[in-house]
Parts: C-alpha cells; sequence; structure tokens
C-alpha cells in the first residue's frame, strides 16, 4: 500500500491568532469587561437616582404631574424657610450630641470589655443586640417608652411616689429632642464599642508591658498607647456613625415624625414629609441634596482631623 | 385577587343575595329607566382600591364583582391597596396611561387627575335620581369644580364625630355635648375638674389631628382657602379661633401635642381620656373586647360642635371612584361603578361595613346598617357635611398636600404650646399654605 503521509503545514512564525482572541487578550479591554457589570449597577442603583434626586431638586415636580426647571428656587425658599431652618440646626445638634454620646459611651464599654471578664463572649453577643434589631423596632419600643400615657419610665416613677404625673417626654421641644437622641445613643453604642474593640485588640500587649516596666499609670497607659494606637479605626467609625446619625430617619419618623411643632424634624424626615406625603417632590429633593455639602464636610472633617497620622505611613509621628 | 370563585365566596353571594332581597323591600328608589350601558365585548377590568377595614368588606366587595361577571361575563379583578400608597399609585396610572382601568382613591383624586379621566355625569345623575340625591359631601367630591359633570363616583366616606363616656359628661353636669363653643368649653372645664379630661390630638395625626384643626377653624368660621382658591387661613376667624384653643387646650389630658392617630383610642380605652373624635371603629374595639365592653356601653357619639357653623364641621375621608381615559373598556368600567352602586350590591356591602363607612346616597339612609345599634346610627349623616379637605376653595391637589403637610394641625399646635401667639401662628400658616396653592 501506498501510504501518502500529509506533512502538516508548518511555518516558522506562530499564526496570527483570531479577532477575538486578540481583543480578550488586550489588558484594557479586559479591565472594562470585568468592571462592566459592576459599573452597571452602579449606574443603575447609584448614579442614576442620586443624579436624579439632584435634578429634581431644580424642578417643581410634584407627585402626579411632571415639573418645569426652576433653577434655584426651592433653595431659594428653602432658605427663606423657618422650618428648613429648625431642620439643619436640629441635625447638626443630633448629630453631635449623639456621636459624642456614642463614642464616649462606647469607647468605655469596649475597654471594659477588652479586660478578661466572665462569659466574655456571651457578654459582647448581648452588647451587639440593640445594633442587630431593626431599627424600626426599637423604635417603636421607645416610642412606647416615651409614651405621653403609657410610658414606663412614667409608670415606674410613680409607682415609686417620685412623681404625680406623667413625663412629658415628647410632648414638648426640648425634651423631645434629648429624648431622640438617648434613643439614638442607646442604638449606636454597640456598633461603636465592638468596632473599638476590634481595634483595641490589634495593640499589641508588649507596648503596655513596656509601658509598666516604665512605671507609666493606667491613665497614661490609656493616653500615651491605647489611644493612639486606637486613632485611624476611631477615624473611620466615627465618619460611618457620622454618617447614619445625619442621615438617620427611622427612629424620628416612627417616634415622632418631626413632631411636636416640626421642633424634631431631621433633613431626612423634612425631605420625606414635603416630597412623598406632601406631595412636593421637588422640594423634598431639594432638601435631601442639601445634605450633602453637610456630610462631604463631616466626612473630610473626621478624615483630616483624626486620620491624618504619618504613622500609619509608617513615618515618624508628628 | 381574581374572580375565581370560591366555595367561601359562593356562600358569601349567597348570603349577600338572601341580604339583597331586604334590601330592595328597605331601600327608596325612584322610577328611573335603566341606565343603557353597554360593556364591550370581551372586555376585562382591573380595579384598585383602598384595603378593608372588616373582612366582611373585602368577601362582599368580591362577590359584588363576581355577580357583576355573573350579569354581564366581564371579568374583574381587584387589587387592595393600601391606604398610603393608593395616592402614588394612582399618579403612576393618571401619568403613565397604563394600569388599572378604574381605581378607588380618596377624596381629591379625580380632580387632581381630571383631563385624564372619563366623564361619569350620566351614571352620577342616573343614581341621584333612583336614590335619592347624592348627599353634599359626595356632590362636592363628585363634581368637577365649578360645573355638573362629574368625574368621580364617591363610593362613602369615614367620619370622626366625638366620641363620649356618658358617665363621665353626665358627672360633668352635663346631658349631652353643648353645641356653642362657650358651653362646650365650660364642659371641658369641668371634666378636667372631676379628672376625666378630653383630648384631641394635636400631634402628626393625618386623620384626628387635622380632624380636630379642621374642626376648630371650620367651627369659628375660619378656613384654609378661599373660594377662589386663594390662602385665606390668616383671618379674624382664625385668630378667635385660636384664642379659643389656648383656653381649651389646658382642659386636655397632658401629652396630646405628641399624640399620633392611634394615641387618643389607646387613652379613651383605658380610661384615661373621657372626650375624643374618632371614627366607629374605637366604639367596635371597646365593644368586642370584653375587658372593655363596659366602657363600650358608657360610650356615645355625638356631632362635633356646630360653632357658628350651620352643619358640624367635619370632613369624612371620602372614597371616591373614577374611570381612567386610557382603559379599554371604558362603558365595562362604568357599568361596575354604577352596579356596584345598586341597592342589591351597595346595601349588602354597607352593612358589612358595619358603618365603617357611610353612604353617598339618601336613600340609603334607610339601610339596616343604621338600624341596629343606635350608637353607630350618627355616623349615617357623615356625608351631609357641608365641609371638605380644603373647604373653602375648588378641591385640589394642595389642599390635599397642606393636609398631608400638617399646616392647619400644626398652626394649632404652635398656640397650644405657647411657642407662637395666634396672630404669628395663623401668619406661619398662611406662608406654608401660600406655598401649596402657588400658581403654576
Amino acid at each position: 500500500m501506498d501510504a501518502t503521509l500529509t506533512t502538516p503545514h508548518w511555518s516558522k512564525n506562530r499564526p496570527e491568532p483570531g479577532l477575538l482572541v486578540r481583543v480578550f487578550d488586550n489588558k484594557a479591554f479586559l479591565i472594562f469587561a470585568c468592571l462592566l457589570p459592576a459599573l452597571g449597577l452602579l449606574t443603575v442603583f447609584l448614579t442614576y437616582p442620586l443624579g436624579l434626586g439632584i435634578y429634581l431638586a431644580f424642578t417643581d415636580t410634584t407627585i402626579g404631574r411632571r415639573g418645569v426647571f426652576v433653577g434655584l428656587e426651592n433653595f431659594t425658599f428653602l432658605f427663606t424657610d423657618p422650618i428648613f431652618w429648625g431642620a439643619v440646626f436640629f441635625s447638626v445638634f443630633y448629630t453631635a450630641v449623639a456621636t459624642i454620646g456614642k463614642f464616649g459611651l462606647g469607647l468605655w464599654l469596649a475597654l471594659l470589655l477588652n479586660q478578661h471578664l466572665p462569659f466574655k463572649s456571651i457578654l459582647r453577643a448581648i452588647i451587639l443586640l440593640p445594633w442587630i434589631v431593626p431599627t424600626v423596632l426599637s423604635a417603636i419600643a421607645f416610642w412606647w417608652i416615651y409614651d405621653p400615657q403609657f410610658s414606663i419610665i412614667s409608670y415606674v416613677f410613680k409607682e415609686l411616689g417620685w412623681r404625680t404625673t406623667n413625663i412629658d417626654f415628647i410632648g414638648s421641644e426640648w425634651p423631645a429632642r434629648f429624648s431622640l437622641i438617648a434613643a439614638n445613643i442607646w442604638r449606636g453604642i454597640p456598633f461603636v464599642a465592638i468596632s473599638l474593640l476590634a481595634g483595641l485588640q490589634t495593640i499589641s500587649p508588649s507596648l503596655y508591658e513596656a509601658a509598666l516596666l516604665d512605671g507609666a499609670t493606667p491613665w497614661q497607659r490609656f493616653r500615651f498607647i491605647t489611644f493612639p494606637m486606637l486613632l485611624p479605626i476611631l477615624a473611620i467609625v466615627m465618619t460611618f456613625s457620622i454618617i447614619f446619625t445625619f442621615t438617620d430617619f427611622q427612629l424620628v419618623y416612627a417616634i415622632t415624625r418631626g413632631g411636636p411643632v416640626n421642633s424634631t424634624h431631621l433633613l431626612a424626615t423634612l425631605a420625606f414629609q414635603r416630597g412623598i406625603p406632601g406631595g412636593e417632590l421637588g422640594e423634598g429633593a431639594a432638601i435631601a441634596v442639601s445634605m450633602i455639602p453637610f456630610l462631604v464636610f463631616a466626612t473630610l472633617f473626621s478624615y483630616f482631623a483624626l486620620a491624618r497620622r504619618k504613622w500609619q505611613q509608617g513615618e515618624g509621628n508628628d | 385577587m381574581n374572580t375565581n370563585v370560591t366555595r367561601r365566596e359562593l356562600a358569601a353571594i349567597g348570603a349577600t343575595t338572601l341580604a339583597s332581597t331586604q334590601a330592595l323591600a328597605q331601600i327608596p328608589t325612584a322610577n328611573v329607566p335603566p341606565l343603557e350601558l353597554r360593556p364591550e365585548a370581551g372586555a376585562s377590568l382591573r380595579m384598585l382600591r383602598p384595603v378593608r377595614f372588616v373582612q366582611p368588606d373585602e368577601d362582599v366587595f368580591r362577590a359584588n364583582c363576581a355577580r357583576f361577571t355573573a350579569a354581564t361575563g366581564v371579568q374583574v379583578r381587584v387589587d387592595f391597596v393600601g391606604w398610603e400608597d393608593i395616592a402614588q399609585q394612582t399618579a403612576v396610572t393618571a401619568n403613565t396611561g397604563a394600569g388599572p382601568d378604574l381605581i378607588i382613591g380618596f377624596n381629591e383624586s379625580p380632580h387632581v387627575y381630571a383631563d385624564k379621566l372619563v366623564d361619569l355625569t350620566d351614571i352620577a345623575n342616573y343614581l341621584g335620581s333612583k336614590y335619592g340625591g347624592w348627599k353634599p359631601l359626595a356632590e362636592r367630591y363628585g363634581r368637577r369644580n365649578a360645573s355638573t359633570s362629574w368625574i368621580g363616583i364617591p363610593f362613602g366616606a369615614s367620619g370622626g364625630p366625638l366620641v363620649w363616656r356618658k358617665s363621665a359628661v353626665n358627672e360633668a353636669g352635663f346631658e349631652s355635648i353643648p353645641d356653642d363653643h362657650a358651653g362646650y368649653l365650660r364642659l371641658c372645664q369641668s371634666l378636667k375638674r372631676i379628672g376625666k379630661p378630653a383630648g384631641f390630638a394635636l400631634g402628626n395625626a393625618v386623620g384626628d389631628g387635622n380632624g380636630f384643626a379642621n374642626w376648630l377653624v371650620w367651627s369659628h368660621g375660619g378656613k384654609l382657602v378661599n373660594e377662589d382658591g386663594s390662602v385665606g387661613i390668616n383671618s379674624r376667624e382664625t385668630i378667635a379661633a385660636l384664642n379659643y384653643l389656648r383656653e381649651l387646650y389646658p382642659t386636655f389630658i397632658p401629652g396630646t401635642l405628641a399624640w399620633g392617630d392611634i394615641s387618643n383610642n389607646r387613652a379613651y380605652a383605658s380610661n384615661e381620656c373621657f372626650l375624643t373624635a374618632n371614627g366607629v371603629s374605637l366604639y367596635f374595639a371597646l365593644k368586642n373586647d370584653p375587658a372593655t365592653a363596659a366602657i363600650a356601653a358608657d360610650t356615645e357619639h355625638s356631632l362635633l360642635p356646630k360653632g357658628i357653623a350651620s352643619t358640624s364641621p367635619m370632613a369624612g375621608l371620602t372614597l371616591n371612584g373614577m374611570v381612567f381615559k386610557h382603559s379599554r373598556f371604558p362603558n365595562a368600567s362604568k357599568a361596575l361603578l354604577a352596579f356596584l352602586m345598586e341597592a342589591e350590591q351597595y346595601d349588602p356591602w354597607l352593612q358589612a361595613n358595619l358603618g365603617y363607612w357611610a353612604q353617598p346616597l339618601n336613600a340609603y339612609n334607610d339601610s339596616a346598617t343604621w338600624k341596629g345599634d343606635p350608637k353607630v346610627s350618627i355616623f349615617r349623616n357623615t356625608m351631609d357635611s357641608g365641609f371638605w379637605l380644603g373647604y373653602q376653595g375648588p378641591i385640589s391637589e394642595a389642599s390635599a398636600a397642606a393636609t398631608a403637610d400638617y399646616v392647619m394641625v400644626q398652626m394649632c399646635a404652635s398656640v397650644a404650646s405657647g411657642q407662637a401667639t395666634p396672630e404669628a401662628a395663623a401668619r406661619e400658616a398662611e406662608r406654608r399654605a401660600a406655598r401649596f396653592f402657588r400658581r403654576r
């Protein structure tokens, strides 16, 4: 048999790859293709709503009627609106006082939990409870606690004979504000405490040992070891905490709905009140947009005031 | 959510058929030629309405729609929507021109979307002449402003008259609730003196808060809006009302500035508050709970004091049916609305609701609904009111928005709490209302 051997075609050069292969070998294209899903999600669920919100702030859209572009009309009205300025004041006040409270108590709790305690893990789990419970549920619990007629606190005080009347928690301006701040602090402590506890546990015990040998007092150990070592995480946690507190909605809306007489409106609740029940979508959006500068400022403040420590980059401190 | 008839529904239909033979005997009707509405061939309808108060409401409503299907062959799908959502869903339906064929919404909705709605004058006139005429509140909400054409078919209203404890009012030296301001103030002061105070919501409570604020202003001759649609709140009458409130408020149980819609129910049910205003739900809640049945037995309802107004100043929350122009089956939709308002369907539905909803047509005054429990019969007159939300202006989205934004409630609350003088509060309310009523 005459076997004809077909020799495979061979050339010295590698064959030119197909177009598809070349495209997928291109690093720039690959990066783009892999980012595309994330980019799509961000565009649809983040950029578009935010952009729409900002656009609406410059229109007089209401629910049920397409608006027209009115420029800064919403903002000029808001600047003359005492209720808006009341909400700005309370948002800042609420955030400031609640953040101080949360960090004071949260840091204290974290230091306690960092000691050797019996049932440490169970204690830590319990501490987290207020943070785990859905906000609306805890808000409704506080709503009952602060109820003008059926407050458990009023009841106990009256049973003990300390008071003859119910405590007016949310019926007048300042008590209502501080009641809400107390509820927010209660809810925010676990987040701060657990985050700072994590930070505390990264501090090397050898630092404390060295300090002990040098005869440092507990206060000095806290002031010169714990606190500086905790600062970077403190800055992050504080940024988050300020953002969460400033944009809080559920607690206030569930407990007071911004009352009495608008004294406890936060910008978020006021934006919702004007935008959805009040139907003035444009104005509601303008209120929401006016939160952005505050948030940017708060974030920058946390970062620059607390986190600009060179030793984070491994350089000398100050 | 569909009209597949289940066994339970069949039973309900049987029950309503039984009831409707009775109903026919009770509801006086005029001899009017039947309405000629030919539902389009192969029509099927989708309808939205607010969720029920009580379960029989939904059962009978579905059964009535099933009967419509049986009578005409038109399929009807009814979706029950939460109260807070129905305004937004109506807005979307109207603006996109898609979705349900007809919606039973609240109050002003048909007026906001008037140019997107099918004219309902023929069925309104038919129903009006057959059933003894429309009540004033129904005419106000059903008719287009300053016109005789109808854009909505009011389906019923839920009012919030005074709810009071007979024993407490008697102990305070009164047989009934005085209809004048001075007498009413004396009653509240006496109630306070005997430790059984009145209480009305002054917090951000959509129903109760606005109900009280509107009563206060209207009963003094004040109004949020003038007849021409301009803001009229900053008036001598309003300031007189707010001055009256300064005397009335100290007689309330403490804490009403923080009251929501549910607070007065709780305070009344726990013997803390003895005179308030609420829908019939409070009475039934008390009556059906053995622990509070004694309170229910001691409870009376009466209309809000008139003050200087000619009818009791109360605007019930009104169900208002509308048909959208985008519907492919406008005749079927109209036929359904008219069918549901006929005595065979409407009276059983009214009875199933126990008085939570009151009829828009005079003939249903004779419904058995109002003959059972005498304490409920007062709700029969809910739609006889000459007041509506946004009185005395044309019905508009602006008055609805001002109500939802608590403009009137907060005016009253700021005076009651001493934060503002009546003059300043009225000016502030005017400033806020002007924003909603500005010309576009």
